[in-house]
């Protein structure tokens, strides 16, 4: 018996691999992490917002290509993809909307007021439950959304410039063609 | 021609690392000494290979050798010589070279100051060494190789990311390094003690050094990279809960725990199966800390260039060291007969205590970082883990664990007495009170678990000081003859005391977090801001050059009642290979608050964004952390580690007193 517990080590390290095993094995780079959902309807939405006003819902996208940005004020990465979102606004115009993950509204709104706000309106995902719907490995996670209402590509961890050059203008720009 | 000698001299240091993991050991069941001693001169030969490695690489940066597809991504002609030479290890294929550096350095101190160790035992702990030395230098060559070459060489590089172009990265990755792979020494004694089948006194005499020096540049290397993100960064955070930095924090927990245990299997022989899993489990930790850094099943902000082959070859290397070791410990550890027992009040029962909350605090860490990779691979909802997680589980084990520190390094060995403890420790006691009471009335409604915070620190404090008090037995003798025994008192005490003392003043620093205030304004230059009592004045923003980017500096004036304190010079970088920016903040210290002021981006309708933070007690974090470490050096420089001792020790070890 007491040779089964100096066992427990060992034991613990093997499912532990095992875990390692699937997570490299099945999602090789959660960067490029498909999405169940790519060219399939958006999940339906309606969360309050942060900024006061009308509730952000996904039936007030339509008809337009947006980018859905999830994020957190808890969250390290965002604040490195933070000035990219900026720029994203302010340089190229671009339609985003936040959705604070798992956020205090303080202090969302905090980190919104300190370091600049790219989104046209950001709503309060508090249960966590509009992510799930997403599909949200973790925060940041950017979707984009095409004028019919489908996610298009999805982007895993803050979005670097590079990718924004090559990947998510030219599909924006693709997208917002008539 | 330079750059191929390194690669030779890499491919060259594997070869040698094979000999040096099967010759010693097979030396040592053979008893045949001449096989035994391979492993010391293979250890010193490998180590000085990759240095030559090392240093062909290093070449290929200072001249900046475009032909090497390594410097073509990672170095640019223009950068400083500073970033060229950091730049080698700013990289994946660069760091894994300094860490078989750093390895190879382990191995080469073995063999160099190992003279004392019984020869069986030093060669099998060189052999493990070659060992990982080999599976390192493998990996290296075949997945990370940072000696191919490119044809044509381009004009110029694509150059460093600019965030790592701050002193910081020339050294903080080599000191943290240092430190995970310092434990390998720790995990190569556990395994070569598991192989011989003994653990007593003397093994822990000989780790325990290692451990310890381990130990030290770890604590160095983390507070490092913590400065380093606060002043970087911008927002004056220093710890964000990052995958990569729960993977240098685990090892450190772990290794707290390994430093304080080998102290009862060598003062009462006992713990010994514990303290060897513990060895192992440090090191452990290191390597699945770099697994997950490299292999990119987490995301992080250190993410290095992830690639899956990689990730499996890392996957691979793992199973070999910690599942080849853990077997070994399952068969063999039951064979380690524990020695002296102890009533549950006492300097064991406290250590135990340490270990189990350091345990418990390193698990749960643990699972914070893994939990999203775990709910993934089952098929639960996504999450991800922060702040909050990590504020609601390892903070509380370490109150605890802080409650402890003083009472327990009052009890005596074998049997203590926890009351009388407790009343030495009076004066602590009333510090602390002091304290939150105190901090309550200056913060007079501010946040309570803050002030709380202080008072644990006091105490703490407190703590070591009166453990120091007792031994000198301060106001009970002449002021004289304390002052003798001061002298007289072992390093390893001294130690001890300071290392105590530094993690209090840590817990203070981090306590304080909470007393921040900060704001964030747009001001025009001759505008001004308000902050905790000081008046920040923006004289004016100048556009100029650097090396290889392009900065707006602002003067700002900082005054109190109206006189000057300083002028800071904070700037914004812009880095055009790159096209990105980043922040050079102004800290003005005082050693009791920091003023920490960033510039951010212009102003449409004019004017700068300027962030300005009052941070009190913020650089006792770092401050306590390097007197840990100094502490560390302290214990390290006791004399019963030195030549001799240890042999003579265990000398004497197996003749037990009759009827014991």
């Amino acid at each position: 018996m007491r040779k089964l517990l100096y066992l427990l080590p060992l034991a613990a390290f093997v499912g532990l691999a095992g875990y390692f095993a699937v997570a490299l094995l099945s999602d090789r780079d959660p960067h490029e992490l498909p999405s169940a959902l790519i060219d399939k309807p958006a999940p339906a939405f309606d969360l309050p917002s942060l900024l006061g006003g009308a509730n952000v819902t996904s039936a007030g996208l339509q008809g337009q290509v947006v980018v859905v940005n999830f994020f957190a004020s808890w969250c390290v990465p965002c604040r490195l993809e933070h000035p990219v979102l900026m720029r994203l606004a302010n340089q190229e115009k671009v339609a985003m909307i936040g959705i604070a993950y798992k956020d205090k509204p303080e202090a969302a709104k905090k980190q919104l007021d300190d370091s600049g706000n790219p989104y046209r309106s950001v709503g309060l995902d508090l249960s966590g439950r509009t992510g799930i719907d997403f599909g949200v490995y973790g925060v940041p996670e950017t979707y984009v959304i095409d004028k019919t209402g489908r996610i298009r590509r999805k982007f895993v961890g803050p979005l670097s410039p590079e990718a924004v050059e090559r990947e998510l203008l030219p599909l924006l720009h693709r997208l917002s063609q008539p | 021609m330079i750059t191929e000698t390194g690669h030779f001299a890499l491919i060259l240091a594997l070869f040698v690392a094979l000999v040096q993991s099967s010759v010693p050991m097979l030396g040592a069941a053979r008893r045949n000494p001449g096989w035994m001693d391979v492993g010391r001169s293979a250890a010193l030969t490998q180590f000085l290979l990759i240095a030559v490695a090392m240093g062909a690489l290093m070449h290929a940066y200072i001249v900046s050798d475009f032909s090497v597809i390594n410097v073509i991504e990672n170095s640019h002609s223009a950068k400083p010589l500073l970033y060229k030479i950091s730049g080698v290890w700013g990289n994946h294929e660069g760091s894994m070279l300094l860490w078989v550096f750093m390895l190879g350095l382990c191995g080469a101190a073995v063999a160099a100051f190992g003279a004392n160790l019984p020869p069986a035992l030093r060669a099998r702990v060189l052999a493990v060494q070659g060992m990982i030395g080999v599976g390192f230098l493998l990996f290296i060559l075949f997945t990370s190789n940072p000696f191919l070459r490119a044809l044509p060489p381009p004009p110029d590089g694509h150059g460093l990311n600019p965030v790592l172009q701050d002193p910081g990265l020339a050294f903080h990755p080599p000191f943290l390094y240092l430190g995970y792979v310092g434990f390998s020494v720790a995990f190569s004694f556990a395994v070569a003690a598991l192989i011989e089948g003994r653990v007593d006194a003397a093994w822990a005499r000989w780790v325990r050094p290692w451990s310890l020096a381990s130990w030290c540049t770890l604590t160095i290397g983390i507070a490092m990279g913590s400065w380093w993100a606060y002043y970087t960064l911008g927002w004056g955070g220093w710890w964000f809960w990052d995958p990569v930095e729960n993977a240098s924090l685990m090892p450190w927990i772990v290794g707290t725990a390994l430093i304080h245990s080998s102290i009862v299997v060598e003062k009462r022989d006992t713990l010994k199966s514990w303290t060897v899993l513990l060895a192992i489990i440090t090191f452990s930790l290191s390597l699945v800390g770099t697994f997950l850094v490299r292999s990119g099943v987490l995301t992080s902000v250190h993410a290095f260039a992830t690639d899956p082959a990689r990730g499996a070859f890392i996957l691979v290397l793992l199973v070999l060291a910690i599942g080849g070791s853990l077997t070994l410990y399952a068969v063999r550890a039951p064979v380690l007969k524990g020695g002296g027992l102890f009533a549950p009040i006492s300097r064991e029962g406290a250590l135990v205590l340490n270990n189990l909350l350091l345990a418990c605090g390193a698990a749960t860490v643990f699972i914070g970082t893994l939990y999203p990779l775990f709910l993934d691979a089952v098929g639960g909802p996504k999450i991800s883990v922060g702040f909050p997680f990590f504020n609601q589980t390892f903070v509380p084990l370490m109150v605890p664990l802080l409650l402890a520190v003083g009472p327990g390094s009052l009890l005596a060995w074998k049997r203590g007495d926890l009351l009388g403890a407790l009343q030495r420790l009076w004066a602590a006691f009333g510090l602390a009170i002091l304290v939150v009471l105190g901090g309550f009335y200056v913060t007079h409604g501010g946040p309570v678990l803050a002030v709380l915070g202080l008072g644990l620190a006091a105490w703490t404090f407190g703590g070591a000081a009166t453990e120091l008090a007792e031994r000198l037995r301060l106001f009970r003798i002449p002021a004289a003859d304390s002052l003798r025994r001061a002298f007289h008192l072992p390093r390893a005490a001294w130690g001890m005391t300071f290392a105590h003392m530094g993690l209090a003043i840590t817990v203070a620093g981090i306590a304080a977090s909470a007393f921040d205030s900060e704001t964030i304004e747009v001001v025009k230059p001759g505008g001004e801001i308000q902050l905790a009592g000081y008046t920040l004045h923006l004289d004016g923003v100048e556009r100029g050059d650097g090396p290889n980017y392009m900065y707006d500096d602002a003067s700002i004036t900082i005054s109190r009642n109206g006189s000057t304190v300083a002028v800071v010079h904070p700037q914004r970088r812009f880095f055009p290979l790159q096209q990105q920016t980043t922040a050079v903040t102004a800290i003005r210290t005082n050693l009791l608050a920091d003023l920490y002021v960033a510039i951010g981006d212009p102003n449409p309708a004019g004017g700068w964004t300027i962030r300005a933070y009052y941070k009190p007690l913020v650089p006792w974090i770092w401050l306590g952390a390097v007197i840990m470490a100094f502490g560390g050096l302290v214990s390290l420089s006791d004399r019963r580690w030195r030549v001799g001792i240890a042999a003579r020790a265990r000398a004497a070890m197996p003749q037990p007193a009759p009827g014991a």
